[in-house]
Formats: C-alpha cells, structure tokens, sequence
C-alpha cells in the first residue's frame, strides 16, 4: 500500500528525514513514535504530498505530489494541532464533503458517534469550540468518507472515554480493509491500536517491529473497581468512563462498567493515582484475562 | 472548476468574517460617503465639477490606499493560514493546486473589487437620485482601471505570499515594494530629472513600468491632460502616445503584471514545499 524508500528531506541543509525506508502493507495498523523532531510530521506531510522531498513516495503505486487528488481521495487526515479556521462548522462540513464526494449528513451522523452534535455547533466558528469537539469534528470529517488510509496525529488526545470509544468502534468497523498510521510521542498512548510500532529518532529509522496485539479494536473488557470509600475524584472518573454502581458492601462499594480493550492502558492509568482508595480492580475478557488488584 | 468556486467562496466566506474586511469597506464607502457630505460635487477644483469631480478625488484617495490595503490584507492571511497550520490540514483535502490557488486569488479579488465598485456605483446612484449629471464614460472606464489595478497589486501579493516563509517577511517585502513604487512616482521623477540625474527618456521609461504611476496618469489624463495637473513625465509620456492609446495601456500593462505575478506565484507554489 505504502511505500517509502530514500525518503529524504532537508530545512537548511539540516535533514529531518534522513534516507528512510519503509513499506506498510494494507490494513496494518501502525504506530509512529518518537520524540519532538524525529520526523513524525515531516513525514506525513511527505505522504500527503504536502513537502516536496528526495527518494520516493508511493501510495498504491502513486505519487502524493504528482497524483494528488487520486490518492488524498483515500486518506483521511487527523491533525495534531486543529488548525485554526475561522468558518463555521456547517462550512467547514460542506466543503469537505463536496472535496471528498461525501455528503454532510454522513459527516454528521459520525461526528454523532462520537458525541458531537454538529446541528447544535452548526454556526459557531470552527476555532471557537472547545478542543475535544474540535478533534471529534476532524475525526468524523476523516471517518466520513469513503477512505481506505487513515493518517491520525494523536487522534484521542482530547477525547473523552465515551468519545474514545465511539472512535475505537469507527475503527474497527475499517479494521481489515484500512491501513493506519497513527503518530504519538508516547507508545502507550497507541500501543492498543496497532499491529506494528515505528519509532523514528532523527529521521531514521529506529525500531520497526510487530506488537503481536492480538486484539481486535471490537473487543471490549468487562471491569469491576471496588472502592474502599466514596472518593469524589474517584466517582467522578468513574462515573466520565461510564460505570455504574452495582451494590455496596460497607465500607466497600463496587462499581462496574466496560471498555474498550485498546482503552485498556488509558482506563488503568486513569485509575492509578487512587490506588489507596480502591479495594481491588479487575479486568475481564474472554480471550485475554487481565486481572489486576490492589 | 467547481474546486475552484467552492475554494473561492470559502475565501470570500472568510474574508467577510475578517476585521480587515470591515475597515475595508468602512474605509471606501466611508470616503465616498464623506465627499458627498462634504459637498464635493458642488465644488470646483481645475475645472472638475459635479460627480466628475467626486470621482476624480475618490480615485486619487483609492491610488494611495488600495495597493497598501490588498498588498497587506494579501499576505497576511495567506502567510498567516501557512503558518497557522490552516494549510496543511486543507491541503490534505483533495483539491487539486490549480484550483486552491485560483480559487484563493478569484475569491480575494471579488472581495478586494466589490466594496471599490459598489461605492463608486453607490455615488453614481446618489448621483442619479439628486439629479447630477453622470459621466458615464468616465464612470465606466474608472471602474476598469480599478479592476486592472486591483487585479495588479492582488498578483503581487500573491508572488509575495508563495515566497515568504513567515508572516513578518512576507508584510515587510509588501510594504518595500509599495514603497519603491510610491517613491518612483512623478514628483520624486521630477526632482531627479531638474538634478539632471536621469535623462527624460529613462524617467519615462520609470513612470511607465510603475504601475501606480500609469493608474494616476490614467485618472487624470481623462480630465486634464496638462502638464500641471499630470506630472513632466506623465505629459511626456502622453505626448508620445496619445491619450486613446495610453488609456488602453493603463489598463492592460497594471492587468499584466498581475497575471504575471499570479502565474509566477502559483508556479513558485506549486514547486515547493506547500507548508
């Protein structure tokens, strides 16, 4: 689907991507790691055609900057950064839609999935909304639309649990025939999504290796947390990630709920600063039985 | 083509958000507004009188504001959108170049034009109403010289904007080159030629590749084409050519440049790195 050989790009003479080579198959899920200035940007903007570059870069046996329009057709685009557009969000929607031969209702009814009312926000400045709505907004314009590539930079930074899982889901109905790249600082932000790990330092590669993930972005884990004692903070993130109390034992009360498995690190960091005020935390899943308890 | 229209109307969307466009069009409603507050049609100032004479100033008002306004506007926000990080998520979108280019340039030139011409015809129309005698052809080839040089300094613009790399850069390099063209206008010509500096026919030569110089002498030759009121170089240039002749130029060269300068700057564009 993806290849990359040569890849090289300078600024004043100071490479940033030095001689890369790489190739992601269809519906490989990757993780692009590194630091700030590895190259994780420069090189996605080289995907997308927006840097010109030396060596080569083919998508589907096509260039980004020659065959533009062919191949940015395929690939939705989440920034790290929103960009700061001043247009309405019903604009913003209309003119995506009518680039991508998509309709804005389509855009819409994911954006819903992820909690994003559009109708709600329709005339309000795209630079006005707040930054998770501004990252569902771009997910569903990315999602709503026939693509067969996705190139997310940190997609659920500022998302909510049940906006994470919304997008989880959007994703795993693209499981097998979409191919990922999905860019973070930290594997453990991503390293549930994906099937392989790249790591870039310096514009090279690193580290390129299979994670053996065996889940699906379908499966979901069931999770008990008792708590030894009703800690605000606590029921406050309980109750952000959707659980439910199911019965109290005093001085012990048990709350359940269920995530998405490649939420899993996310939920047990999440939970980890309460640490002393939970009696135990359990993690279930038919496949995969994770069991911690505190 | 519809990428093209559809990028233009985002632009002109936009554009009518923005502060500057406000001011804008305060700024060209607002002096035609003023002249007639002011009674200019009831004045008399060489020879000019009734809506003439509104027009001849409206027009002298407009040479020294409008280039700077499309010059600045221009590269601020095209700079401004690639610095802000607007471009590369736009740009992931699939337009073609050609049409984001174009599209930009066709919707900033509606937007720069429309608040210049809905004014003049603003004033025609007050005109109208208040029973003063229109110059209809001076009205109409008034409108073509702002479109001429409108199409002019919004190409310059944009060859500015594909080759700056940072807001700052590209507002500096506008305010030099709106500077070196104030600067080349007659008087300082003149000052040059009486210190025998430059001969008459390089002043010329000056006067008629400066494209406010040839916009000025346009808008005046159609009322007095006299050495007082156009400038020695002006006058020489007018002596040369004829009057028919130069008013075609003056709509064509200023019409050139911009195009050039569009074309350039989409191929400067489109070589590079977008971002």
């Amino acid at each position: 689907m993806i290849k990359i050989s040569n890849l090289r790009k300078t600024f004043r003479r100071v490479p940033v991507l030095d001689d890369l080579a790489l190739e992601i198959g269809v519906g490989e899920r990757v993780a692009l790691i590194g630091s700030n200035g590895a190259g994780k940007t420069s090189l996605i903007r080289c995907l997308l055609g927006e840097y010109v570059h030396e060596g080569s870069v083919t998508i589907g046996g096509r260039e980004p900057r020659r065959h533009r329009q062919e191949v940015l057709r395929r690939i939705g685009f989440v920034p790290q950064l929103p960009p700061p557009l001043a247009m309405p969000v019903a604009q913003l929607i209309a003119y995506s839609a009518s680039l991508c031969a998509t309709s804005s209702e389509r855009i819409a009814g994911v954006a819903s999935r992820l909690g994003l009312d559009v109708r709600a926000c329709a005339t309000q400045p795209f630079l006005r909304l707040s930054g998770g709505m501004k990252q569902k907004l771009l997910i569903a314009i990315a999602l709503g639309r026939d693509t067969d590539l996705l190139f997310m930079d940190e997609p659920a930074a500022n998302l909510d649990p049940a906006a994470r899982g919304g997008l989880f889901e959007l994703l795993a109905e693209r499981e097998q025939q979409t191919t990922m790249i999905i860019s973070s600082h930290r594997l453990n932000e991503v390293s549930a999504l994906v099937t392989r790990v790249v790591e870039l330092d310096l514009g090279k590669v690193t580290l390129d290796e299979r994670t053996g993930n065996s889940d699906s972005l379908r499966t979901m884990l069931d999770c008990r947390v008792v708590a030894r004692e009703r800690d605000p903070s606590l029921l406050a993130l309980l109750i952000a990630w959707r659980f439910t109390e199911v019965g109290s034992n005093e001085p012990d009360f048990e709350w359940r709920g269920r995530i998405a498995a490649a939420d899993r690190l996310r939920f047990l960091g999440a939970i980890t600063p309460y640490a002393s005020a939970t009696r135990s935390i359990s993690v279930d899943e038919a496949a995969v039985a994770g069991a911690v308890h505190a | 083509m519809s990428d093209m229209w559809l990028t233009a109307k985002l632009d002109i969307a936009e554009s009518l958000r923005a502060r500057w466009f406000l001011v804008y069009a305060l700024v060209f409603g607002g002096i035609v507004a003023l002249l007639f507050a002011f009674g200019l049609t009831e004045s008399r100032v060489l020879g000019f009188i009734g809506l003439s004479r509104l027009l001849v100033t409206y027009i002298q008002l407009t040479m020294a504001i409008l280039p700077i306004f499309v010059l600045i506007t221009t590269v601020r926000s095209v700079a401004g959108d690639r610095e802000a990080g607007v471009f590369e998520y736009l740009l992931s979108l699939p337009v073609s170049l050609w049409a984001w280019f174009w599209g930009k340039i066709l919707g900033r030139y509606l937007i720069v034009f429309l608040p210049v011409l809905i004014a003049m015809t603003g004033a025609v129309g007050w005109a109208l109403l208040r029973g003063i005698d229109v110059p209809w052809a001076i009205f109409g080839y008034y409108t073509a010289l702002l479109a001429a040089i409108s199409a002019c300094f919004l190409g310059i613009g944009f060859l500015i904007s594909s080759f700056a790399r940072s807001t700052d850069v590209a507002q500096g390099a506008a305010f030099i080159v709106w500077l070196t063209l104030l600067l080349f206008l007659d008087l300082l010509l003149l000052g040059i030629m009486i210190q025998g500096k430059i001969s008459a026919e390089l002043a010329v030569m000056i006067s008629l590749a400066n494209p406010l110089q040839v916009f000025r002498t346009a808008a005046l030759a159609l009322f007095d084409p006299q050495l007082i009121v156009l400038g020695p170089a002006a006058d020489l240039i007018l002596d040369r050519f004829g009057l028919p002749g130069y008013k075609i130029f003056a709509l064509l060269y200023p019409s050139a440049i911009g195009v050039t300068c569009m074309g350039l700057g989409f191929w400067n564009f489109r070589r590079g790195d977008l971002l």
